[in-house]
């Protein structure tokens, strides 16, 4: 017990420390009339892992993909409200959407690599950004899939087929892909649920070691990933209007030890959901 | 407990019900019947092609088909080469690619891609209503406003511009006849009348096409365009080539529109400005009053060079777009 | 080796504005593109509307031709012609392409159903005058005469791998539910096919006869080798005719198909060649029919599927 409160304050401590990379102030989000989220408040510290969790519905998803701006390609949305990043509200007009997408990265998922070679799925992003010297493209290629932790299973194979590999690979590539143009934030929306136990833990690893240069938010169903992985857990339910909310918030070993809210703990300790 | 009647097996009803149950096998065998007669009608127009043009094939052989600059097409001594019509086919069905490519890759990519879901649907029958339209109609509006208002001025234009330049200036070198009545006019409303086929096609190419594949480029911070235009049609580039293909054979066998402007004439130019003669024009126009048995039988050479050359073009296409079907990514494997 | 970020740092604004206005403009000409290609058909039917309208009156349609130089005069015998051509291919068409979908739907990889997909594909591919060629060897040399028969055939012909494709799909979207449970109730394959799939599936079948009908009564090619041609083609006169000579319905309808038959398309050709202006005011006017015809075909298939799918939704 003393170990927990030792660690939980640490922690705390850590977060007031540890500036909070994103804020996000009052947020609603709405498809036509229907508001899928409600009133969310939330911030994310930088270089922590922040873990999205909640029922299937409760509208997880939505809120990370409202920190990229990807809920813009679904027609119809609207968004209340705003997300700051380091003092810049991404919900500005006149905002530059593909930039904001540069800085904050995503892993979806399935694994959605390109059907182009593996080389030229993490060279993608760069050559978008006017880097073609085959020097400059080959440093950062390199750079990346070491940093996702796939430069040695595939160095020699870099011109076949990025669909070639095996899926916990392939995922691994989609990480590459999104490192390769130097994100600040990395949104992951499950990114091991189609994955074998095995790819799942390489993942989580990755994640400790990504997490000392990037921040991370990850949205998962698997409450024990969760658990061995986040810094810090958000706990969404829907409400009766069906719209998303957060419940609570707070670093993750006292949600899943001592959480304030009644609906948090039934959750956590399975009683539903 | 209840009582089971026993139906005895001469009834009228077990009868009725053998009957109605053995009427599978009368069933089976007539579908059977009726598709394999389908079979055999693609292959006997395959086979009264070649029995009938024979006479024509010995004749000629192989330079019946073959390019010259001599074009030799004399019903009254008996003496057939195609190769003008050969030319003509290829010249004006390949520049209605070049120009319906693009703009069917257009349509498809904004059909597909930007249209607001309100506008598609009736978009999409605007289109499609572009290939309703009967080929004679296409054909009296080019003679009398198309031709006229559009190709011969831009018939000028281009024998006074392209057709000055050295080398490619031998394709458009004039003048265009006054009518207009011109590989050109031909070319172009071919080019109309395939963007259905080609758009339509390509669109579906890109429905198929994951949402996961946009998600991926866009969540990296690229822009639309970058999207369709460095993942997306990289992505169905087999089903694009198919797409195309079947606009091109829809290019070579069409008849009566391309008759009314082409001007049905076997000169041996090369110019796009001139007038020229295809493979299916010649047929139509000359089958009905052909009089000697070699004529016929060189007229329905020509056909089986039309079956022969659109079979294969099919055969490629369909392969093509079951390429695209089968990129769809499977399930990450563990 | 640069970072990224420091490789990006030269002229980055720069090059982000070029990346947009990039992307603006290409987008923009795909809508500019989609509007240039539906330029010709505004104009086109426009154009018929508007010149074939001028030459039309009532005599237009009740009346056989006349030679030049008369007033009046029409085109009755090309619509009729049209007419009696398009059912017939409609008669001749419609029955084996539903059944040959039977096969093709239920039995798609047996070798013969893959020899009628094959089949199927080529002979949407094969050109309208080579199918006028095969259908002029078929029968009209065979005959040896030309018929509206002959060109009833010939456009069955071209109908035929059309209704073959959109029966069996339509068909193949009839959920396999619907088939297994007529099945377990004890019902044969065939009281299945007839009595549950095909009505389930018929809306989009008959959209697709009448797509398929729709670009059978425009089509001239095939025609132009099989029926010929001909201006007193009359009817009312054959049958009034038949039936005051007691012939049988047989006999009526034989004499129907069994000569040579104008239609709209052919009459529209021919007279389009013709140096009196007359004509070519009439071609129009036929041009303005035929388009009326093919295009009330085409909008009646598709308001009849968008009907009936709206009410099956409830």
């Amino acid at each position: 017990m003393k170990m927990e409160i030792a660690e939980s304050v640490f922690l705390m401590a850590a977060a007031v420390e540890s500036p909070a990379k994103m804020i996000v102030r009052d947020l609603a989000v709405f498809y036509g009339k229907f508001r899928a989220l409600n009133g969310v408040n939330l911030s994310i510290p930088t270089r922590m892992i922040t873990a999205i969790i909640g029922p299937s519905g409760c509208g997880k998803s939505t809120l990370l993909r409202s920190f990229n701006r990807m809920n813009d390609l679904t027609s119809n949305c609207r968004v209340e409200g705003e997300i700051t990043m380091e003092g810049e509200n991404l919900y500005a007009p006149g905002v530059d959407v593909v930039d904001i997408r540069r800085r904050v990265g995503m892993v979806f998922q399935r694994p959605n690599p390109f059907p182009k070679s593996i080389y030229d799925n993490v060279a993608y992003g760069p050559r978008l950004y006017g880097i073609h010297r085959r020097s400059d493209l080959d440093g950062i290629v390199e750079r990346s899939l070491k940093s996702a932790a796939l430069w040695d299973e595939i160095k020699d194979k870099l011109h076949q087929s990025g669909l070639s590999i095996s899926g916990g690979q392939q995922q691994r590539l989609c990480i590459a892909r999104a490192l390769a143009v130097e994100p600040e934030v990395i949104l992951m929306d499950e990114p091991a649920s189609a994955l074998d136990p095995i790819s799942t833990l390489k993942i989580e690893e990755l994640m400790q070691e990504l997490k000392k240069d990037y921040t991370i938010v990850i949205v998962t169903h698997n409450m024990q990933q969760a658990a061995r992985v986040s810094d810090f857990t958000a706990m969404m339910m829907i409400d009766d209007a069906r719209a998303g909310r957060l419940i609570e918030y707070d670093a993750t070993n006292i949600i899943f030890t001592r959480p304030k809210d009644k609906r948090t703990e039934d959750y956590v300790t399975g009683r539903f959901g | 407990m209840q009582n089971r009647k026993v139906i005895s097996p001469n009834s009228f009803r077990s009868q009725l019900l053998r009957l109605v149950h053995h009427g599978d096998r009368p069933w089976q065998g007539l579908i059977m019947l009726v598709s394999t007669l389908v079979i055999v009608l693609m292959a006997a127009i395959g086979w009264m092609l070649w029995t009938r043009s024979g006479d024509a094939r010995t004749a000629f052989g192989w330079s019946f088909l073959l390019p010259t600059s001599h074009p030799n097409w004399d019903p009254v001594n008996s003496n057939f080469q195609a190769w003008p019509f050969i030319f003509g086919t290829l010249l004006t069905s390949l520049v209605a690619i070049l120009f319906a490519l693009p703009i069917s890759l257009g349509i498809a990519i904004f059909l597909a891609e930007l249209c607001p879901a309100w506008l598609r649907t009736p978009l999409t029958w605007l289109v499609e209503l572009l290939a309703a339209i009967p080929s004679v109609v296409y054909g009296l509006w080019g003679i009398f406003v198309f031709l006229p208002l559009v190709v011969t001025p831009f018939g000028n234009f281009l024998a006074n511009t392209l057709g000055q330049v050295p080398v490619i200036g031998t394709f458009f070198s004039g003048p265009i006849p006054a009518s207009g009545s011109s590989r050109l006019a031909a070319s172009l409303i071919l080019t109309i009348m395939i963007i259905p086929t080609i758009a339509a096609v390509t669109r579906d190419v890109f429905l198929a096409i994951p949402n996961s594949q946009r998600e991926a480029s866009q969540a990296l911070g690229a822009t639309k365009w970058e999207t369709i235009w460095q993942v997306l049609i990289p992505y169905g580039l087999s089903g694009i080539l198919g797409a195309v293909i079947l606009g091109l054979g829809r290019a070579l066998g069409e008849t009566m529109a391309v008759t009314m402007v082409i001007g049905n004439s076997i000169e041996s130019t090369s110019s796009l400005l001139r007038p020229g003669y295809t493979m299916a024009s010649v047929i139509a126009n000359e089958f009905g009053e052909a009089v000697s048995k070699l004529h016929t039988e060189a007229l329905v050479e020509i056909g089986l060079i039309l079956f022969v050359t659109t079979l294969l073009l099919n055969i490629l296409a369909r392969f093509l777009v079951w390429r695209v079907a089968r990129k769809t990514p499977q399930e990450a494997r563990a | 080796m640069s970072t990224f970020t420091e490789l990006i740092d030269r002229n980055r604004i720069g090059r982000a504005r070029q990346r947009k206005s990039t992307n603006a403009l290409m987008l923009s000409l795909t809508a500019l593109l989609t509007a240039l290609a539906l330029v010709p058909l505004f104009w086109i039917i426009g154009y018929v509307v508007v010149r074939g309208g001028k030459s039309i009156n009532l005599d237009f349609f009740i009346h056989l031709p006349r030679p030049m130089g008369m007033a009046g005069g029409g085109v009755l015998h090309a619509i009729e012609g049209t007419l009696v051509v398009t059912l017939l291919a409609a008669v001749f068409a419609i029955p084996p392409g539903v059944l040959a979908a039977f096969y093709a739907a239920r039995f798609p990889n047996t070798p013969l159903g893959v020899a009628l997909r094959f089949s199927t594909d080529v002979l949407s591919g094969v050109p309208s005058i080579v199918i006028g060629l095969f259908t002029y060897a078929l029968m009209v040399k065979t005959m040896g005469h030309y018929s509206g028969l002959a060109g009833g055939v010939a456009l069955a012909f071209l109908m035929l791998p059309t209704i073959i494709r959109t029966t069996e799909e339509m068909l193949k979207l009839v959920p396999s539910t619907l088939r297994e449970a007529s099945l377990g109730l004890g019902a044969p394959e065939w009281k299945t096919s007839l009595s549950v799939l095909f009505p389930a599936a018929a809306n989009g079948i008959i959209t697709g006869f009448l797509l398929a009908l729709a670009r059978a009564a425009g089509e001239t090619a095939p025609l132009l080798l099989t029926t010929l041609g001909n201006e007193r083609f009359d009817l009312a006169q054959i049958i009034t005719g038949g039936v005051q000579a007691h012939q049988s319905v047989f006999q009526i309808i034989g004499r129907i198909i069994n000569q040579p038959l104008d239609s709209l398309p052919l009459t529209l050709w021919k007279y389009a060649q013709q140096p009196y202006p007359e004509r070519i005011d009439q071609s129009w006017a036929v041009a303005l029919v035929l388009m009326l015809l093919v295009l009330t075909i085409n909008i009646t298939a598709r308001a009849w599927i968008q009907v009936r799918t709206r009410r099956m939704k409830g």
